[in-house]
């Protein structure tokens, strides 16, 4: 049901990992869904990412397009890579079953959450970013 | 290839294969038909009627014939529906079924009949007196599965059986995964309908059978010419029945063997799980299980990802997460059974075969370790969890 390049990224997943002291951390979806992404980027004086490492929870399709997302934002500027959608991270992966394109979404929302720490962590605006809409406490304030 | 997922479907044994053949090539008659060819192939239906009636202590008339579990499931719930909704339109099961009693009685619902879906306990057991409570005078079916899928959970369907008959109140079985695993006696369980299917069992796919007690007013399901006593027409799948029949007569001859083997390498299976692997446990009861039964819950990690890397190394398996079942709810068996929906996402259903070996399960349990263990170096779940404790 998946491409071979998706296969590719579950099965050797670019960028797994965390960074200490992190230019931003995003958290997106939630355990309910089945579904959580955690970005960590590490972005230069010059506002270029440097680079990006991923932990997701989550099925095949979760992890490939985390893996791919961080693959796509590194050595990209800021701007550019509010400019990466989930249509851009589902094309890089050869495309995802229908039912995989949440995953896809999830993706792209997790660069912006990471962003979105950025921005906050050094109290500075991002043209165009919005606060992301998924998040993980969210997911459980809903549950419980 | 390690095959452990025999509740998804089992190998066709080759002695039934062997009985089918004939149906295939040279003994093509319809049974229906005056002449010596068919009546070769109604003998043959016929002997596989009897098999399958012997099985349940049932009389041959009362099997009925049909491409499999799911089409008895919806014969059963809908024409019985039908034909006792002069007494009443209020139906029991439970929130464990299977989907072809549960999307069956969802249509029913939208039909004007009500519906109780009786709860269960945490190792998936129905609450005989939340039966006995839901019991109402306009109360026409009960419905309650043999032994769940996912589970292995095996209800007390004979208590089950008893209180329906106290209160004249029709009582059908989804026995597709119990029957051929465990004994079941139409009789001595007091079952008015049950449903089966072949493939469940080392038989074919696409033949099963709804087993009717005689004197229920059931009605027919398709209409048509005399097959199967009127009720459903259609020329015979002949090949398909008498592997059904050979399929049972093998299980229920070969079942306490059987039992006795798969119970005890299970047993062996969940052992080494639970000793080995951490932040883990088995869903279902410890006692009142299918043989065959393996369900377990692997914290912070989601049960496709376990697929795919199972599914690299041979081995293949099935899980109740999200997106096994292709929507963004895990199972409702596990909900049921009172599991959080990430406890549900991580679950891994393993169900052998008379043909495991210890050396699969060795195997199994080694390659899931390091699988368990490479996903959750990739969960952030995992990660908090770490720091949480420290």
């Amino acid at each position: 049901m998946y491409s071979e390049k998706v296969m590719d990224h579950f099965q050797n997943p670019r960028n797994v990992g965390e960074i200490e002291n992190a230019s931003g951390v995003g958290t997106v979806g939630n355990a309910k869904c089945g579904d959580i992404m955690r970005m960590f980027l590490d972005i230069d004086e010059d506002g270029v990412i440097r680079e990006a490492k991923f932990k997701t929870f989550g099925c095949g399709a979760a992890v490939a397009t985390s893996s791919m997302a961080t693959e796509l934002v590194k050595g990209k500027t800021i701007q550019e890579a509010l400019q990466i959608t989930n249509r851009a991270v589902m094309e890089a992966l050869d495309g995802l079953p229908p039912v995989k394109v949440h995953c896809s979404l999830l993706a792209e929302e997790a660069i912006h959450a990471a962003l979105w720490d950025y921005a906050e962590k050094n109290h500075i605006q991002i043209e165009g970013l919005e606060k992301p809409k998924a998040d993980i406490s969210e997911g459980e304030e809903e549950e419980y | 290839m390690i095959y452990l997922d025999n509740a998804a479907t089992t190998r066709t044994a080759p002695e039934v294969v062997e009985a089918m053949l004939p149906y295939f090539s040279e003994q093509y008659g319809n049974p229906s038909s005056i002449y010596g060819l068919g009546a070769q192939s109604k003998k043959a239906v016929t002997a596989a009627r009897e098999k399958i009636a012997a099985a349940l202590g049932a009389k041959p008339e009362e099997i009925y014939f049909t491409a499999g579990g799911s089409e008895s499931d919806n014969w059963a719930l809908k024409t019985a529906a039908e034909a006792y909704a002069g007494k009443g339109k209020h139906i029991i099961t439970t929130g464990i079924e299977h989907h072809a009693i549960l999307h069956t009685c969802e249509y029913l619902e939208k039909k004007g009949y009500e519906i109780t879906y009786l709860g269960v306990d945490k190792e998936g057991l129905v609450d005989l007196e939340e039966l006995e409570k839901a019991i109402r005078p306009d109360t026409i079916l009960i419905s309650v599965m043999f032994a769940n899928n996912e589970i292995g959970t095996i209800e007390p369907i004979g208590k089950i059986g008893e209180i329906a008959k106290a209160r004249g109140i029709l009582f059908h079985t989804d026995a597709v995964q119990a029957f051929g695993q465990v004994p079941v006696n139409v009789d001595e369980m007091h079952i008015d309908m049950l449903s089966a299917s072949g493939h469940k069992l080392n038989g074919p796919k696409g033949v099963g059978f709804l087993y009717i007690r005689t004197g229920v007013k059931i009605r027919s399901f398709v209409h048509g010419g005399a097959q199967e006593r009127s009720r459903r027409a259609g020329t015979e799948n002949v090949p398909g029945i008498v592997g059904l029949g050979a399929a049972v007569e093998r299980a229920v001859s070969t079942m306490e063997e059987r039992a006795g083997k798969e119970s005890a390498l299970r047993d062996y299976l969940i052992g080494r799980v639970e000793k080995e692997i951490p932040y883990c446990w088995l869903n279902g009861s410890r006692i009142r299980r299918l043989p065959n039964n393996a369900n377990f819950s692997f914290l912070y990690i989601e049960g496709e990802s376990m697929l795919i890397m199972l599914d690299m190394k041979g081995i293949c398996a099935s899980s109740g997460s999200a997106c096994t079942s292709g929507s963004l709810d895990p199972s409702h068996v596990l909900l049921a059974i009172g599991l959080k929906h990430e406890e549900a996402h991580g679950s891994l259903r393993l169900t052998l075969s008379e043909e495991t070996t210890k050396e699969e399960i060795d195997t199994v349990v080694e390659e899931l370790k390091a699988i368990v263990q490479r996903l959750r170096d990739m969960s952030p779940l995992y990660a908090d969890f770490l720091k949480a404790g420290k």
